[in-house]
């Protein structure tokens, strides 16, 4: 029987990786969840693993462990994370209202509506604040959305996209400039900020991969070659 | 003469073989006799090309003849034509249920749990036991196949509870722990890593081992059974954790398998289909549509290519209906993620003659989009099912349907966040460089509204894959400077290596071809 002892000898890692269909595992797994919550960590595997021992033993799940699961979930976008916990989640149970709320949430987010999703989010912050470290997990997910798509973005549509404004805006704005290559220019209307090149918002970048052949398809031919 | 077997009748509970009260188990034609010994010698002197004769041919055709719509003689009844070989009879009887599967639906919950104590034997004596074996692929194949697809089975039948006798609920009481996920996964797992399989594919890639090479057969004197089924255990596996609704750990257990290379899962062409259908199903769930495309696109053209060679085999219906599933979730991924370079002309020609008018309308994201999106998804996709034994004291309902109403929404709701989408795509292809404010005029709604879509095509068109790398799907992309959007010029470029890679591939095959012509 898998005890504490158990418990300590072996990582929970390796207890999902070697002996994942086993009831036995599911009061570590809760465990590993509200670790993952306290120390600002994450593994997708441990909790596809738990989600998928409630489908098992619907009789055994915890609303409150699902929904840390959801929010973790969520930071974790631009990864399709959530919808593959909302695979192995049963409707009833999406239908409960913090449930009905984190999917709206993620709605919102992927959708790129930011401001409203910071509005629902104030208005639920009884749900999210449990999990420490999300409003810094969905403005780095919107950083990397405006990257995809701008090269210069004026400073309101930033501004709204993580929810900071004024002189926080001012030392958001000074500490990505000096960490993160961002440069802040006067623009027309008002600052914009460039962001750094990448392949998405420079296409030129990109370099012409569609004519380089992936070294699996040219292993095709080693039979022919020798 | 017995009387004509009749199926409405209650079979009798327990003891092995069921029947009607006019199916005498213990009767053996003299064809079956001489099935049974031929078979067991040959297996006994490991004579796998006539094992694969008589599995293939003989056993179809005695059951087409003498068991159309009746079970074979019973396992005791055949024992003494086998020596009363232990492991033989397992076999045995792993085809008998096989059988009554097939053709003698509906079964019972008896008939079910007796079949799954059985593969539970069989699998035990090959985990456990030293079993000098060697069976073909295809029967290897089959076993797991078989056993993810009696599973399947069993639990949509459990969840049919409304219109179940006394009798039957009883039953299901009574064999509540046959068919457990928890042992289904945990047999397949077993399989897996007692055959060490992920270690040997990992081994041959550094030229350690022999084992593609082979098509997985033991020519040193051992067995196949154990390496073969954990291989195929692989791919059992990728299919039990689709029907659970959890894809990544699916793609996950398929992880060891490189689809890019010839492999033992290409031997049987069951086997080919099955992993090629899930992976892509896993794929087109997950987002990630160009991966899904591009292996649908090889499969359909292999299946195009060498159909005709499978006529004849019992495997030839369900090789034309997943044939005809895969142009669906072809037809799904293409218009989610448009893409014109991926696909061959052959395929491309069938897949416009079967889904054109479809095609068009999941391109349009109306209201008859979803009603096409939905059907299309329906009729491809796996029959998920609800691993959870019923609670059988509540009030009876039928909830065998709720896992795919599950999926089926999920799917339908990511559709919707996409219907955005569309209309971008066809503004932007006429224009290189707008303001917003232009755009957002055109388009009828507000900028705030027009900036989060180009937000969000940029997000669903760049996915992040497995090592945290941003992956480009766009068919055609753009860039916003403050807010003047200019749209990139996709140059058609031709696709050199590929192209080489293909010809001498092909030229190969020709050569080889030649090569086996001979001069009278």
């Amino acid at each position: 029987m898998a005890t504490d002892q158990t418990a300590e000898t072996y990582t929970v890692e390796d207890l999902v990786a070697l002996n994942p269909y086993n009831p036995d595992i599911l009061n570590d797994l809760e465990k590993f969840v509200n670790e993952q919550v306290a120390s600002q960590t994450y593994n997708l595997d441990a909790n596809l693993s738990l989600l998928r021992l409630y489908q098992f033993e619907p009789e055994r799940m915890s609303v409150q462990i699902v929904a840390s699961i959801l929010i973790k979930a969520l930071m974790a976008m631009p990864g399709p994370d959530f919808s593959l916990c909302l695979f192995l989640i049963p409707e009833h149970v999406q239908m409960e209202e913090q449930f009905k709320t984190l999917i709206v949430l993620s709605h919102y987010l992927e959708t790129a509506r930011f401001s409203k999703f910071w509005d629902e989010a104030a208005k639920n912050r009884h749900i999210l604040e449990v999990v420490p470290g999300f409003e810094q997990a969905i403005q780095a997910y919107a950083i990397h959305v405006l990257s995809l798509t701008y090269q210069k973005v004026p400073r309101p549509i930033l501004a709204e996209a993580i929810n900071i404004e004024g002189l926080a805006l001012d030392k958001f704005l000074e500490y990505h400039a000096a960490n993160s290559g961002w440069i802040i220019e006067k623009g027309r209307q008002s600052q914009v900020i460039v962001l750094p090149r990448n392949e998405i918002n420079h296409p030129e970048l990109k370099k012409n991969t569609a004519d380089t052949v992936p070294f699996e398809h040219v292993t095709r031919i080693f039979p022919v070659l020798s | 003469m017995a009387a004509p077997y009749d199926r409405e009748d209650g079979l009798p509970p327990a003891a092995p073989p069921h029947g009607a009260d006019a199916y005498d188990p213990n009767y053996v034609p003299d064809s079956v006799k001489t099935f049974v010994a031929h078979l067991y010698r040959h297996i006994r002197d490991k004579n796998v090309y006539e094992i694969h004769q008589m599995y293939e041919g003989g056993f179809q055709r005695l059951s087409e003849r003498l068991f159309r719509d009746a079970p074979w003689p019973s396992a005791e009844a055949v024992a003494p034509y086998c020596d009363g070989d232990h492991v033989f009879l397992l076999l045995y009887r792993e085809l008998w249920y096989r059988h009554a599967h097939a053709r003698l639906s509906p079964l019972t919950a008896a008939n079910r749990a007796e079949s799954w104590t059985n593969y539970c034997d069989l699998f035990s004596v090959v985990l456990h036991g030293v079993v000098n074996m060697q069976l073909p692929n295809q029967w290897l194949w089959d076993m797991v196949d078989e056993f993810v697809y009696q599973f399947q089975s069993f639990c949509q039948y459990r969840a049919k509870l409304k219109n179940k006798t006394e009798d039957e609920l009883q039953q299901l009481k009574q064999f509540d722990k046959a068919w457990n996920v928890y042992g289904v996964l945990n047999y397949l797992q077993a399989l897996v890593e007692k055959s060490m399989i992920t270690q040997i594919l990992e081994r041959e890639k550094e030229g350690l081992e022999q084992f593609t090479a082979t098509d997985g057969y033991d020519y040193e004197g051992g067995s196949n059974v154990l390496k073969v089924l954990g291989y195929y255990s692989m791919i059992g596996l990728l299919r039990i954790h689709c029907l659970l609704g959890d894809y990544h750990t699916a793609l996950k257990c398929l992880a060891p398998i490189d689809l890019n290379q010839q492999g033992v899962y290409t031997i049987v062409i069951g086997s080919h289909i099955s992993t090629i259908y899930h992976y892509g199903f896993a794929n087109l769930m997950m987002r990630r549509y160009v991966d899904a495309t591009r292996e649908f696109n090889k499969m359909l053209l292999y299946i195009l290519k060498y159909k005709q060679y499978h006529q004849k085999s019992p495997q030839y219906d369900q090789i034309l209906k997943k044939n005809e599933q895969m142009y669906a979730l072809l037809a799904i991924c293409l218009s989610l993620c448009p893409q014109n370079k991926l696909i061959d002309e052959n395929v491309s020609t069938q897949l416009k003659e079967k889904y054109n008018d479809k095609m068009t309308k999941m391109q349009r994201y109306d209201d008859e989009a979803y009603a096409a999106y939905d059907e299309l998804f329906s009729y491809a996709c796996p029959k998920f099912i609800t691993p959870s034994p019923p609670v059988l004291d509540q009030p009876l309902t039928n909830y065998n349907q709720d896992a795919y109403r599950l999926q089926l929404k999920l799917f339908l709701y990511e559709v919707k966040q996409q219907q955005l989408l569309s209309g971008i795509r066809s503004y932007l292809k006429l224009y290189s460089t707008i303001t917003i404010g232009k755009l957002a005029q055109y388009m009828e709604m507000d900028e705030a509204m027009l900036r989060s879509i180009l937000m969000t095509y940029k997000h669903k068109m760049h996915a992040v894959d497995s090592d945290g790398k941003i992956v480009s799907s766009a068919d055609f992309d753009f860039y916003i400077v403050e807010d003047v959007i200019r749209v990139v010029e996709s140059k058609p470029t031709k696709r050199h290596g590929d192209y080489f890679l293909r010809q001498i591939l092909k030229f190969e095959e020709m050569i080889g071809e030649l090569e086996k012509v001979q001069f009278d």
